[in-house]
């Protein structure tokens, strides 16, 4: 994978077929990880704001709790009613920003160079992270992870994306900050 | 959108500042990229490079900094906000 900024501002990605796959796959996961929010409340006058009809719980998953966080760290029904306000639309952004990325994705199964405009940059960003942290978070990853070592373990092998989707969002970074 | 505080003023001592009470506060993660976090306090609370850089590495060194203070709301809508971009952020009062 290469990515370039150009003079229009754009950012053009070239990727191989594999990794393309490799992408798809792992943002196909995330969209079904981060599901549909909670029911919205049947009363029409609440149900018209789009707010959930009780508490929503934390995630029992690790990783969709580190994409969902709490927003107090000492204050557990604080932080229920602010997550009862807000789960939607966090889920809904990063719901977005996967579904933007493989629909970038699609016309590119086979590889190919794509362009990415500003929202696309975003999302791509955005994205990649949210991968990461999922990973990260499944892979128990620590700063002193090693990333790149070759081995036919399958715990391995998912590190060693972990280390790409990491190379790959400081690339963007970069193309992006070269504005 | 809230104003960014001037962080590198010493911490206010007594509590009368009572307009200001609550803060966000990053929290280190071995995930994020240093480069990322740098890249999301510049565009969300439009710090300079340098400010944000420094936060960043207070994060990364201390393992949690303040980013912005304000008001309970504001400091909501910040962490909303910085969840969004994956940031591990909590609210609490000053």
């Amino acid at each position: 994978m290469r990515v370039s900024r150009k003079r229009d501002g754009a950012v053009e990605v070239r990727l191989e077929e594999v990794e393309a796959a490799v992408l798809t796959s792992v943002a196909t996961d995330l969209l079904e990880l981060l599901g549909e929010a909670a029911a919205v409340d049947d009363d029409p006058l609440v149900a018209m704001v789009g707010l959930p009809s009780g508490p929503v719980d934390r995630p029992e998953d690790p990783a969709l709790a580190r994409l969902l966080p709490d927003a107090y760290g000492d204050d557990e029904q604080a932080s229920a009613d602010f997550r009862r306000y807000t789960d939607g639309d966090l889920r809904a952004g990063k719901r977005a920003h996967a579904g933007a990325l493989l629909a970038s994705l699609a016309p590119f199964a086979e590889g190919g160079r794509l362009m990415l405009d500003r929202a696309g940059q975003d999302a791509w960003l955005g994205c990649l992270n949210d991968l990461r942290l999922v990973l990260g978070t499944r892979l128990d990853v620590d700063e002193d992870t090693e990333l790149d070592a070759i081995s036919a373990d399958p715990r391995q092998q998912a590190l060693q994306i972990y280390g790409w989707l990491g190379l790959v969002q400081e690339s963007l970074l970069e193309a992006m900050s070269r504005g | 959108m809230t104003a960014p505080a001037e962080l590198d003023l010493p911490a206010v001592e007594d509590d009368t500042c009572e307009d200001t009470p609550w803060v966000a506060i990053v929290w280190n993660d071995p995930v994020n990229l240093m480069s990322y976090v740098t890249h999301v306090l510049v565009e969300l609370f439009g710090y300079s490079r340098e400010k944000a850089t420094a936060m960043m590495l207070d994060v990364h060194h201390k393992g949690r900094a303040v980013v912005s203070s304000g008001t309970r709301e504001q400091m909501e809508h910040d962490v909303t906000r910085l969840h969004a971009k994956g940031l591990w952020a909590t609210v609490q009062q000053d």
